[in-house]
Formats: C-alpha cells, sequence, structure tokens
C-alpha cells in the first residue's frame, strides 16, 4: 500500500507538482497543485486533499448535525446549524401530512433555543438546507452539555472505526451525541464523568493534528493503554 | 523641514533604504470574529475581524451564484495626534474600497453562495502605510476564519524620498518625500492585486520602486506565515 505524505500548510503553499488529482480544498494552477485553506495536505493514490483546521460546517445531504432553534414561521422552523446557512424544518414533518397553521401552535413542540438532533434531508447550492427528525435518534435534545468543536475535527473525534468515542464513552458513562456541525453534546448522570467527557472532547478538538492522540486521551481519562477496557479510574 | 536621509544614507528614524520597519502579527485575538488578526507595523497598530460566510442583510445585496465580500476599514478618534471623527471619511471610504479590491482575487467565495463574508479593520494607531498594513491583517483574518483562498496577500510600499527609491515609507516620509507607493502581492502567484502611486517618479524609477515593493512583501509573507503556522501547529510547522 501506498504511503500517505502529510504536511501542514497554509492557503497559497504548493503542495506538489506533476499529475495528480485535486481534491477537497486545493486547486490547480497550471501543474502546480495549490492548498486553499489551513490544515494537514494529503498525498494518496495520485490524489491530493488538504484537510481544513479552521472554517465553517458546508452542509452535506444525509449529515447528522446538531440545530438550534433560532425562529419560526407559520410553516416552518428556522435552525441555526454552526453554517454559513439557516436550516429549514417543515412544521408538517413534526405534526405529520395533517398540519393547520390555524391548528397547531409550532412553538409547543419546539422553541427557540432548544437543541435538536436533525438529519440533513436535501442541500444544494440553489436552496437553504431542509431538515428533518423523521428517523431514529432524532428529535429534541432534553438533558446534556453543549460543546462546540472546528466541524474539521469532527472525524478526529470519532476515530478509526469508532475508537475514540468509545474510549471517551467507556471511561466516563457518557452519553455523546455528535453532530457533523461540530456541535456535540454530553450527558452523564455522574458529574465527574461528564466533566472528564468535556475535558477529553476540548482536548481532541485542541490537538486534533497531532499524531498519537487516542494514546493520551486515554491516559487523560487514566485508561490502561493498549487494553480496550471499560474500567473507570476514579 | 526634516532631514529625510543623511549623507550616509541612513532614514530619519534610522533605518536602511531597503530596510522593513519592526513587524509583529498575532493571529485569532478576537473570541467573538470567526477570524481575526493584530498587526504592530512600525508604529501602526491595527485589529482585522473576519465574520462569515453568513446571511447577507440587506438581502438585496445576496447574490445567488456566488458569495460577497464586504470591508470596512476605520480608524479610531485617539489612532491620530488630533482627534478623528469617528464618522467614516473620504479617506476611509476609498481604503476600504481598494482593500477589498485588493483581497477579492484571493478568496474563492463560489461555494457560498447567498453570503456575505465581513472585514472589519480598525486602526487603533497610525503612522503611515496603514493601508498596507490593514491588508496583511485582513488576509491573515481570512485564512484564521477558513475562507478558501487562492494564496495570502501581502502588502508593503515603497516610495522615493530624498531622491532615492527607499522601502516602506513611515509617515514622515509619506508627508514630506516625493512620491509613495503601496504594492499588494500574491507571492505564490507572483500577482499584483493593488498598487497605486502618489508622486511622479521617473520610468526607471518607477519599476525599481515596484520591485523594491515587492521585495518587502515576500518579507511580510514570511511573517505572516509564521504567525498562521504558529496558531495552528504549536511547534510551528515542524513535523
Amino acid at each position: 500500500m501506498e504511503t500517505i505524505k502529510r504536511r501542514y500548510v497554509i492557503p497559497g503553499d504548493v503542495i506538489t507538482t506533476g499529475s495528480c488529482r485535486p481534491e477537497q480544498n486545493v486547486y490547480q494552477d497550471g501543474d502546480r497543485i495549490i492548498s486553499t485553506s489551513v490544515g494537514i495536505s494529503e498525498i494518496y493514490d495520485n490524489a491530493v486533499r488538504v484537510i481544513p483546521l479552521s472554517g465553517m460546517y458546508m452542509p452535506k445531504n444525509n449529515d447528522l448535525v446538531i440545530g438550534k432553534v433560532i425562529g419560526h414561521s407559520s410553516l416552518s422552523w428556522e435552525f441555526d446549524i454552526n453554517s454559513c446557512f439557516v436550516g429549514f424544518l417543515p412544521a408538517q414533518d413534526v405534526f405529520g401530512r395533517d398540519y393547520s397553521p390555524t391548528k397547531d401552535e409550532l412553538k409547543a413542540r419546539l422553541d427557540k433555543g432548544d437543541l435538536v438532533v436533525v438529519r440533513i434531508a436535501n442541500f444544494d447550492r440553489s436552496r437553504d438546507p431542509l431538515l428533518t427528525i423523521q428517523d431514529r435518534d432524532l428529535g429534541k435534545i432534553e438533558s446534556g452539555e453543549l460543546i462546540k468543536i472546528a466541524p474539521s475535527k469532527v472525524p478526529r473525534l470519532i476515530g478509526k472505526r469508532g475508537s475514540m468515542i468509545q474510549t471517551i464513552e467507556m471511561a466516563t458513562k457518557a452519553m455523546i451525541t455528535i453532530g457533523q456541525n461540530g456541535w456535540i453534546v454530553v450527558s452523564c448522570e455522574d458529574p465527574v464523568g461528564l466533566l472528564k467527557a468535556i475535558e477529553a472532547v476540548k482536548m481532541v478538538d485542541a490537538q486534533a493534528h497531532t499524531p498519537n492522540l487516542t494514546e493520551r486521551v486515554k491516559s487523560m481519562l487514566g485508561v490502561e493503554l493498549g487494553e480496550n477496557n471499560d474500567t473507570i479510574n476514579e | 523641514m526634516t532631514q529625510l536621509m543623511n549623507e550616509n544614507g541612513i532614514r530619519c528614524d534610522g533605518r536602511k533604504i531597503d530596510q522593513l520597519r519592526s513587524v509583529s502579527l498575532k493571529v485569532g485575538v478576537l473570541k467573538n470574529a470567526d477570524g481575526s488578526a493584530y498587526i504592530e507595523f512600525g508604529k501602526n497598530k491595527i485589529l482585522a475581524g473576519v465574520f462569515g460566510p453568513r446571511d447577507v442583510h440587506p438581502k438585496h445585496m445576496a447574490d445567488q451564484d456566488t458569495g460577497i465580500l464586504r470591508c470596512r476599514y476605520h480608524m479610531s478618534p485617539f489612532s491620530v495626534t488630533e482627534r478623528k471623527s469617528p464618522a467614516p471619511s473620504r479617506r476611509e471610504i476609498e481604503i476600504s474600497k481598494v482593500i477589498k479590491e485588493a483581497l477579492q482575487p484571493a478568496v474563492i467565495l463560489k461555494d457560498f453562495p447567498r453570503t456575505v463574508t465581513d472585514v472589519f479593520i480598525e486602526v487603533l494607531q497610525a503612522d503611515g502605510g496603514s493601508r498596507c498594513a490593514a491588508l496583511d491583517a485582513a488576509s491573515v483574518a481570512l485564512a484564521d476564519a477558513g475562507i478558501p483562498m487562492r494564496d495570502l496577500v501581502a502588502a508593503c510600499a515603497a516610495g522615493k524620498v530624498a531622491n532615492q527609491i527607499v522601502l516602506d515609507v513611515n509617515d514622515e516620509e509619506d508627508k514630506e518625500g516625493q512620491a509613495d507607493m503601496p504594492v499588494a502581492y500574491m507571492p505564490n502567484l507572483s500577482k499584483i492585486t493593488l498598487m497605486q502611486l502618489d508622486g511622479i517618479l521617473t520610468p526607471t524609477e518607477y519599476k525599481t520602486c515596484l520591485e523594491t515593493a515587492i521585495g518587502g512583501c515576500k518579507q511580510v509573507y514570511e511573517i505572516q506565515k509564521k504567525a498562521l503556522m504558529e496558531k495552528y501547529f504549536e511547534n510551528g510547522g515542524q513535523q
């Protein structure tokens, strides 16, 4: 297998020259491939991309995100989804097809400031993202602590096959809901576990670009290294 | 009138003709902005904050095909020796426009239709060449906000003082000197995004002046690069 070449880059840095396929956050200028963001460049299988370390969330169809209600009209709610676009959740999605603006009160279900786990049902550049809560595990969040991290660091928080998030959840007995938009809700009955889980999430956010992060998170949480266990170090 | 240059070619502030003022740049200084930077360029002290991409208000300004860029350059009432009215002056409106036009070729906003990216620049202390220093800070703040950019924009002025082409004119040289030429440049693409000239130069002097300014831009670029690397990669980019 070909090794992946990684490098820290800023906008304008030439990552490579020659025939390579430009992917995310890069552009081609003649035979040069140039970064457009601050981040880590990767060259693999003749393709070049940059994993950004800053920037907003760009909605994608089927992404699970956490949104905050910022208002409503008579037909839909508006959500802040940590993006440059406002998300729309149609009232019919919540009340069903027989929704009537005269009969049903939107405020009764979701009010300003509520946090909701939603899925992006449809998004393209011509209209604002359409949201849905018609699925398992979607809907209003009743309790928990909201943490905001950079959206580009969400894959690092999840880890390979969910290894990082499993480690944190097992060690702290916390329930962590991750939105692809970088909003995370942590809930835990034990306040000590809650604080530890929050600290771990913030640690991943701050050190996402460094190697061996899972090991460091494990040692911070007091989990024995190289062992996938569920014991807690009190 | 003060002497702008002595017989040894040393300028009024003790610099050589091809020497930049001391520059320090810090990225991510404002918590509430999406991206920010603070620059000290000689005695200039300038803060830049970037918001967006975000919803456009007023709505009629929105472009369905691409995002738009807005820029506001403002001098604080205490930035100059005599109180300046905080209302935008003719000069500030002009500088806001040229800074916007200098940043426009660098940013890629086609992925953010119907949005705006706002750049706010506040001059806390002014000392000649503030538009260049403001551009340097704004460009780094845009990168900090994660706005896709073709290249960073580095800016620096050159001018003619005591019949010599000098790099980075200060306030005194700007007022008393013969010419002042601010230049903004994208170093990796070798493209100029801003060039103004106040004064009279011969064609040869013009060429030398432009080359001197571009040389200054390249020096500033290294400082911008270092500042960004320091913020995002603690070890300064060494992997």
